[in-house]
């Protein structure tokens, strides 16, 4: 009997936009990252280990023993009333001024960024992100099928002299922008933060292009320094669709974010959710409202931040040490994630496997770009490894680094690895 | 004799973790489906501790990769007096070495492409360009280039120019300290098992592979796509008979035991060529064995009972 397949049967009878979908090796590698033999600098996981596991578990049990027939139960399309009267109070730590009535609790804001692309973006439709711009936006961006133009950034953020030539440019070419999708504090990958100034200049130059923003803010409340940052909203409620989450402040594996935006957006956004999911887990949003209202939660991030300022300092401490001439990285004063930059040549993602081999993982550049850039590029994150693990990391990613320039010496600069594009992340890149 | 107690291993500390991930529970489900009481179990720290407070009756690797390949879990079975599927350390660790295994199997007789492997201190002592040009000069082009160990096509790649050399050099580095450059042969790529009942080695029908592109890299290899696979590879009545004995040549050169994958390349005049052998082949669901156990009628299931069945006393 002769038999013809296929790896995948199906190929032929997938949508256009699940072609962008696509596994990469990269992924395959990250199976040994759960190993505990490997110093896993990749992951972008909240140390939840931090938080009261014992009154938080005391906490849901009294939850469901006491109002299970609520908890347990499906709930509102936009998500439970008084969980959004505690997240506009949140939000008003970062100077944001919101009604419930325009917040939609989501399935973290992962799927808050998934509504608002299927709801304004059409394929080709142009979306501006960040160089680099977080990874999980990207696949949905390029499942929605947009045409992402990136803008640089620098140590002060978003370059906003770069954002009005990209706008003056497709404006030219006659390019439709539906959005800029911007990470403005403690940016992921990058770890920078927008300045107050630029700030400003963002949103005035958004404004004279008629540009919408989405503002992607989870890392907001985990400055190590200062007060937190106003939010873009804050200052252009019209403009701005603001996505929080409880993923970093709270527990990840709740999968609570939410939505802020303006009253008529919200109306669609509401539709699309209850198409997507009916509505967001009731468990999951009342045990979030059971914990901002009986637990010490703003203690609580007070202990992240201290927490994640330690493991910041040792990973800055440790690269300034060790790593090799020619390499740079940014210096993050808030959230999970340090940008390193290679010297010229080297290439992170041609390098992984080696680095995986001396037990110690990063995310390579090129996932956080949709253009195929980022070769020299990588995110090492501070925020899940305990110090010293973070120092003996930062050795052998030094180890590797060295390796790779006398590989560099040997066969001079050789371009840049494999074919490269989006790639569905797994959540252990987020 | 029935099994009572089998443990699978997979996982393991390679970069081929997650096919061997899939393979260990493929090989788990269809040892279960016939109430077989199986183990699925990762090679980490608590292994020797189960093995000896808990001894198997026998042991299924499916570790791909170095440890699972080149011998080391099976010394370490060995060390334990637990029997397992598949070849001896010793045989395994010429089969892992790509250019030993292709000295022994011309040695039996079979053709492989001539080949250079050299690690990669050479290249940085002699300098890389003159090097490669001399490869080049000796092997001409087009050429493949891959680790001398390792599978899963990870750090393989083809070389049709000279100036493609160096970054393919480069790439397959990453996955391993010396390389193997081929000459390139051009023909069907097929794949043969051969499984081993009652002590006499058996070649399965070949699975011809088509790659998309003509590439079967890793992406082709684990990632539903495009990847076609026919069986019985479209050989003529002579190239097939050739592929499948030439496998069975190789698995008895090499002193394999149990099971074993070749890859070969059949030309246009229905010559075969032997790339490498496997000692520990992919069982997942796109993988090569389990298609080739199928169309010769047989169950996946009842092979691996019956090779564990190898082994008891």
């Amino acid at each position: 009997m002769e038999q013809h397949s296929r790896t995948d049967a199906y190929s032929d009878r997938y949508a256009a936009r699940a072609a962008g979908m696509v596994p990469s090796e990269i992924r395959a590698l990250f199976a040994m990252v759960a190993r505990p033999e490997v110093v896993s600098l990749a992951g972008g996981a909240p140390y939840v280990s931090a938080l009261p596991l014992d009154a938080v578990g005391d906490m849901i049990g009294q939850l469901v023993a006491g109002r299970g027939a609520e908890v347990l139960q499906y709930g509102s399309a936009q998500g439970d009333e008084g969980l959004r009267e505690h997240i506009c109070e949140v939000m008003a730590l970062e100077g944001v001024r919101a009604s419930a009535d325009d917040v939609v609790v989501t399935v973290g804001a992962q799927q808050a960024l998934d509504l608002i692309t299927k709801i304004f973006v059409d394929p080709g439709d142009v979306v501006l992100a960040e160089a680099p711009s977080y990874v999980g936006a990207l696949g949905t961006f390029a499942a929605y099928q947009a045409d992402v133009v990136h803008v640089p950034l620098d140590e002060g953020g978003l370059i906003p002299s770069a954002l009005r030539e990209s706008l003056e440019r497709l404006r030219r070419d006659g390019r439709r922008v539906k959005f800029l999708y911007t990470v403005p504090t403690f940016q992921n990958p990058a770890g920078v933060t927008l300045t107050t100034a630029r700030r400003a200049q963002i949103l005035e130059i958004c404004a004279e292009y008629d540009v919408l923003v989405v503002e992607d803010n989870p890392y907001g409340l985990l400055g190590f320094d200062n007060e937190p940052m106003r939010a873009l909203r804050a200052d252009d409620p019209d403009r701005v669709i603001y996505l929080g989450s409880f993923s970093k402040t709270i527990a990840s594996g709740l999968r609570v974010g939410w939505v802020l935006a303006p009253h008529a957006v919200r109306a669609k956004l509401v539709l699309a959710a209850e198409s997507a999911i009916l509505c967001p887990s009731n468990f999951s949003q009342l045990a979030v409202r059971e914990y901002l209202a009986t637990q010490p939660w703003r203690e609580q991030i007070k202990d992240f931040r201290e927490l994640y300022r330690e493991r910041r300092d040792a990973m800055l401490e440790a690269l300034d040490q060790l790593m090799p001439e020619g390499c740079t990285w940014t210096r993050p004063a808030g959230g999970f994630f340090v940008w390193l930059t290679l010297p010229e040549g080297l290439d992170s993602k041609a390098m992984a496997p080696r680095a995986i081999a001396e037990r110690v993982a990063y995310v390579p550049g090129t996932g956080f770009y949709a253009n195929g850039e980022g070769h020299r590029h990588m995110r090492l994150s501070y925020c899940f490894p305990e110090p010293h693990r973070i120092r003996e990391g930062v050795r052998r990613l030094a180890g590797v680094v060295e390796q790779e320039l006398r590989l560099r010496d040997t066969f001079g600069g050789v371009g840049q690895s494999g074919p490269t594009g989006v790639h569905t992340p797994g959540p252990h890149v987020v | 004799m029935e099994l009572g107690h089998v443990v699978v291993l997979a996982g393991g500390l390679s970069y081929e973790r997650e096919v061997s991930q899939r393979s260990g529970r493929r090989v788990t489900e269809a040892l279960r489906a016939l109430d077989v009481p199986v183990e699925l179990r990762d090679a980490d720290a608590t292994l020797l501790d189960s093995l000896v407070n808990d001894p198997p009756d026998a042991v299924f690797p499916v570790l791909h990769g170095a440890a699972g390949e080149d011998g080391s879990i099976r010394d370490v079975l060995e060390l334990l007096d637990v029997p397992y599927v598949g070849a001896r350390p010793d045989a395994c660790r010429v089969a892992w070495d790509k250019p030993t295994a292709k000295s022994v199997v011309r040695r039996a007789g079979l053709n492989t492409p001539e080949s250079v492997a050299l690690p990669k201190e050479v290249f940085h002592d002699l300098g890389a360009s003159s090097v490669l040009e001399q490869i080049v000069n000796r092997l001409g082009l087009p050429l493949f280039v891959k680790p001398t160990r390792g599978g899963s096509a990870l750090g393989a790649s083809p070389v049709h120019e000279a100036a493609e050399l160096s970054a393919a050099m480069v790439g397959c580095f990453a996955y391993g300290d010396a390389a193997l450059v081929e000459r390139y042969v051009e023909g069907t790529e097929v794949s043969v098992s051969v499984i081993e009942i009652g002590g006499e080695p058996r070649a399965l029908p070949a699975v011809e592979i088509v790659a998309p592109g003509g590439r079967y890299d890793y992406t082709a290899r684990y990632d539903a796509g495009d990847t076609e696979f026919i069986t019985p590879a479209r050989l003529s009545p002579q190239a097939a008979e050739r592929a499948t004995a030439a496998a069975v040549t190789a698995h008895r050169a090499l002193g394999l035991r149990d099971l074993s994958r070749t890859d070969l390349i059949v030309d246009a005049d229905d010559e075969v060529h032997f790339l490498e052998v496997n000692v520990a082949p992919g069982m997942t669901e796109t993988s090569l064995l389990p298609r080739a156990v199928s169309v010769a009628g047989l169950d996946l299931g009842h092979l691996c009972q019956s090779l564990l069945l190898n082994h008891l006393p």
